[in-house]
C-alpha cells in the first residue's frame, strides 16, 4: 500500500491546524493587552445572549433579505462542516468515505449537505451581488477601503469554490454514484462528466477532494487576519458583552476614589501620602488615548467586528454627513492593536515607543466630538459591540486628560461647576417658574 | 394658574414624607420652553392630588451632560452632591420629565450610593391613569394625527417605548409612524452634550433630518417626551418653515390641555 498520500495529509493538517493555533495564541495575548474588567456578573443572562444573538442569530434576521441569506450560510456552514470529520478520517487513514458505513443515515446527511451547498452558493452569489452590482451604500462608505473591500469579497470567492468542489467531489466520485443515495444534487452534475475515463474521473474526484480540504486549512488561517474571524468570536463577545440597560455608562471607579476623598470631610488635605506601598505607583490614567487602555472585551469587540455596517448605517451623525462612522472606530482599533501586537513581536515581547496611538493617529477629534452617545450603533450590530463605549473611554481622555474639550462644552461645564446647571443661570432661581 | 408644587425642606418642616420626588432637571427649571412641559406635568400631578414635592433651589444639575462630555469628575462631585440630598430626605420615588435625568438617576447614581425608583413621567402618568387615580376628560387632541419621536434615553437606553404611545391612545389621537420608530428611531441630535455645541462638520444637521422623517407622516402634532428632543425638533420645524402647521409638544402637555390654556 502506498502511504504517500496519508504522510502528506498529516502532514498539511498539522501545519494547517498548527498555524491557526499559533494565530489563536497571538489573537488571544493581543486581547489581553487591553485592560482587566469585571464580567463575572449575569452568567445567565450572558450564556442567554449568546445562544440567541451569536447561535440563533436573532440580530441578524432585523434586517430580513441579508439576515435570511445570513442564516442559510451559517446553517450551511456549520452543518457541512460535519463532512470535513470524514474527509480528515479518510485522508488520515486512506480510508474512503468511512461514514458511508452507517448506512441510510449516510445518504440523508451527504443529501441534505448538498442542498445546503447549492443554497449557500446561490446566498454567497447574491452576496457578492449586493456588494458589487447593487451596491449598497454601507459597503461603500469611505472606511471601506480596498483591503476591507476585497477581504469581503474574497470571503464570498473562497465559499463558492469550496461549495463547488464539495459538489464536484461528489459528482465524479463512481462508487458514491452507483450508491445512489444521497446525491441529490451530485447526480445532475455527474452527467457533465460521462464523457471522461475511469481514471480521469478518479483523478478530478481526488483533484477536487484535495483542493477542498486544503482550501478548508487555508480559509482557516485566514481567518485571523480577516473580518471573517466574527465566525469564532461571536460566541464569545455576545457572552462579554454589557448586560446593562444601554443608556448606562460606567462610573470611573479611580474617579469615585478621589471624589470621595475631596468631599470626605475627615480627610486631611495636607496628609502626606501612605508609605506602605513601597512599589511605585503611577497615577492611572483617565480614560483611553490607546488600545491599550482600554478594557479587553473593547478589543475582543475590534477583532469580532463584522464591518457590516449597520452600525454606520444608523448613525445620526455619519447620515448627515459627519466624519464619525462607528464601524471605523472599531477597525481602527483592531488596526492599531495589530500594530502594537507586531511592534511586540519585534522587538521580543516588549512594546517599542512607536510614537503612535489610537487617538490623532487613528481616530481624530472630529469623529469624537460628532457622537450623540444615541446608541443606535449598539443596537444594530448583529454582534453585540459598543463602538459608544470606545468613543465615550477616548472623550473622557480629552477631556480629563488634556482638557480638550470644544471651548462651548468647556463654558457648560464651568456652568454646571457654579451654577450647577449647565446654564449661566443662578441657582437660587431653580423654582422660579412655579410663579412665572 | 395656581400651581402646588411644595418643595422637600417644606414638607419635612411639617413633619410629612411626600409621596414621590419630582425631579425638574436643569432644562426643566430654566429652559422656557422646557418650564412649559414642567408646568403642564405639575398640573397633572395636582388635578390627581398627588403628595409630590421637588428639591427647589437644593436640586443640581444630575451631572448627565459633563459625563458624556468626558468629564467624569465633575459628573462624580454633581451626583455625590445630589445624593446627598436625596438620601438625607430619605427619598424612595424620583419621577422627571427628562429622559437624562431619568437615565442617569436610574442607572448610574446606585454604584454610587443613590438608589432610587425612578420613573419617566410618562411610565407615572401611565400608571395614575391605570389606576384611576388620573382622569382623562374630553382633549382638545382628540383624533388628531400624532406622530412619537421617540427620546433616545427613554428609548434604546432603557427600553421604554410603550408608556408614551399608551398615553396618545388614551387621548384617543390617530397615532402614526415615522418610518424609523422606537429601537431603530433616529436621534434628534442633542444628546451626550451635543445640545450645549456646534455640530461638527456635515451636510445636514440631525435635527433636521429627524424633522424630515416627523413631516412624511402628515401629522399635526410631534410629540416627545424629553425637553432636550422638544428643542430640537421645534427648531427642526422652524427650519423647515412649518411651524404655522405642525407642533411640537411632550406628552405631558397634551394630557394637560383638556381643561387649561395650553
Ligand atoms: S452612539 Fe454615537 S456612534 Fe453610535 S450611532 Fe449614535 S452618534 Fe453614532
Ligand atoms: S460594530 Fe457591529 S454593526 Fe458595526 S460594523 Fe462591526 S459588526 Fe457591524
Amino acid at each position: 500500500m502506498n502511504y504517500l498520500p496519508n504522510i502528506l495529509f498529516a502532514i498539511a493538517l498539522v501545519i494547517g491546524i498548527g498555524y491557526f493555533v499559533r494565530n489563536v495564541q497571538k489573537l488571544i495575548r493581543n486581547i489581553k493587552l487591553g485592560k482587566d474588567v469585571d464580567v463575572s456578573d449575569n452568567k445567565s443572562q450572558r450564556l442567554k445572549n449568546m445562544i440567541n444573538i451569536a447561535l440563533g442569530q436573532s440580530k441578524m434576521v432585523r434586517r430580513p433579505i441579508a439576515g435570511f441569506l445570513h442564516v442559510i450560510v451559517y446553517v450551511g456552514f456549520v452543518i457541512i462542516n460535519i463532512e470535513v470529520l470524514e474527509i480528515i478520517i479518510d485522508g488520515l487513514f486512506g480510508t474512503h468515505r468511512i461514514f458511508s458505513g452507517i448506512g441510510n443515515l449516510y445518504g440523508v446527511l451527504i443529501g441534505s449537505f448538498e442542498i445546503l451547498a447549492v443554497l449557500v452558493l446561490i446566498s454567497v452569489v447574491v452576496f457578492w451581488a449586493r456588494r458589487n452590482i447593487i451596491k449598497i451604500k454601507r459597503f461603500w462608505n469611505s472606511e471601506m477601503t480596498s483591503w476591507p473591500k476585497n477581504d469581503a469579497n474574497y470571503i464570498l470567492y473562497f465559499e463558492m469554490v469550496l461549495m463547488s468542489l464539495f459538489l464536484i467531489m461528489n459528482a465524479t466520485d463512481t462508487s458514491f454514484q452507483t450508491m445512489d443515495s444521497g446525491n441529490i444534487i451530485s447526480q445532475y452534475i455527474a452527467p457533465w462528466f460521462s464523457g471522461l475515463s475511469e481514471n480521469s474521473l478518479h483523478l478530478l474526484e481526488r483533484t477536487a477532494w484535495w483542493i477542498h480540504i486544503l482550501g478548508i486549512l487555508v480559509f482557516l488561517n485566514y481567518l485571523y487576519f480577516s473580518k471573517h474571524l466574527h465566525i469564532l468570536l461571536a460566541f464569545p463577545n455576545t457572552y462579554y458583552a454589557s448586560t446593562k440597560p444601554k443608556g448606562q455608562l460606567d462610573n470611573l471607579e479611580s474617579v469615585t476614589k478621589e471624589v470621595m476623598l475631596m468631599m470626605d470631610p475627615n480627610a486631611d488635605p495636607f496628609a502626606a501620602p501612605q508609605e506602605t506601598d513601597t512599589d511605585e505607583e503611577v497615577p492611572e490614567k483617565f480614560g483611553a488615548s490607546d488600545v491599550t487602555d482600554l478594557n479587553w472585551t473593547q478589543l475582543l469587540s475590534a477583532y469580532t467586528c463584522t464591518e457590516c455596517g449597520r452600525c454606520t448605517s444608523s448613525c445620526p451623525a455619519n447620515l448627515t454627513g459627519k466624519k464619525l462612522s462607528p464601524r471605523k472606530i472599531m477597525m481602527d482599533t483592531r488596526d492599531r492593536l495589530e500594530e502594537v501586537g507586531k511592534n511586540i513581536d519585534a522587538n521580543k515581547g516588549e512594546f517599542n515607543n512607536d510614537g503612535k496611538q489610537l487617538l490623532g493617529d487613528y481616530i481624530t477629534k472630529e469623529e469624537l466630538w460628532a457622537c450623540t452617545t444615541c446608541n443606535a450603533c449598539v443596537e444594530e450590530c448583529p454582534v453585540s459591540i459598543s463602538p459608544l463605549s470606545i468613543i465615550m473611554d477616548m472623550r473622557r481622555y480629552l477631556v480629563m486628560e488634556e482638557s480638550a474639550a470644544p471651548t462651548e462644552l468647556n463654558n457648560m461645564m464651568t456652568n454646571i461647576e457654579n451654577n450647577g446647571a449647565p446654564w449661566p443661570y443662578n441657582q437660587m432661581d431653580r423654582l422660579n417658574w412655579k410663579d412665572e | 394658574m395656581n400651581l402646588k408644587v411644595p418643595t422637600m425642606a417644606e414638607c419635612i418642616a411639617e413633619g410629612r414624607q411626600p409621596e414621590i420626588l419630582f425631579w425638574v432637571g436643569s432644562a426643566g427649571s430654566y429652559d422656557d420652553r422646557a418650564k412649559k412641559i414642567t408646568k403642564a406635568f405639575v398640573k397633572l400631578l395636582n388635578t390627581a392630588n398627588i403628595d409630590f414635592a421637588v428639591l427647589g433651589t437644593e436640586e443640581s444639575c444630575t451631572g448627565d451632560a459633563a459625563k458624556r462630555a468626558g468629564n467624569e469628575f465633575l459628573f462624580q462631585m454633581q451626583a455625590v452632591t445630589n445624593i446627598e440630598i436625596l438620601n438625607a430626605y430619605e427619598v424612595k420615588k424620583i419621577v422627571t420629565a427628562c429622559p437624562h435625568s431619568f437615565n442617569t438617576l436610574k442607572n448610574e447614581y446606585p454604584s454610587l450610593g443613590g438608589n432610587y425608583e425612578v420613573f419617566h413621567h410618562t411610565q407615572y402618568l401611565h400608571q395614575l391613569i391605570k389606576d384611576g387615580r388620573l382622569k382623562i376628560t374630553t382633549n382638545p387632541f382628540k383624533d388628531k394625527r400624532i406622530t412619537f419621536h421617540d427620546p433616545c434615553y427613554l428609548g434604546r437606553a432603557n427600553e421604554v417605548y410603550e408608556a408614551p404611545r399608551e398615553l396618545l391612545k388614551e387621548l384617543g389621537v390617530e397615532l402614526v409612524e415615522m418610518k424609523r420608530n422606537k429601537r431603530t428611531a433616529l436621534c434628534c441630535g442633542a444628546g451626550g452634550a451635543q445640545m450645549f455645541k456646534e455640530p461638527e462638520r456635515g451636510d445636514k444637521d440631525v435635527n433636521v433630518l429627524r424633522t424630515e422623517d416627523a413631516l412624511q407622516t402628515n401629522a399635526e402634532v410631534i410629540a416627545t417626551g424629553c425637553p432636550y428632543c422638544n428643542t430640537m425638533m421645534t427648531d427642526g420645524v422652524k427650519f423647515k418653515e412649518k411651524e404655522t402647521d405642525v407642533k411640537v409638544l411632550d406628552v405631558a402637555e397634551l394630557l394637560a390641555a383638556d381643561n387649561q390654556d395650553l
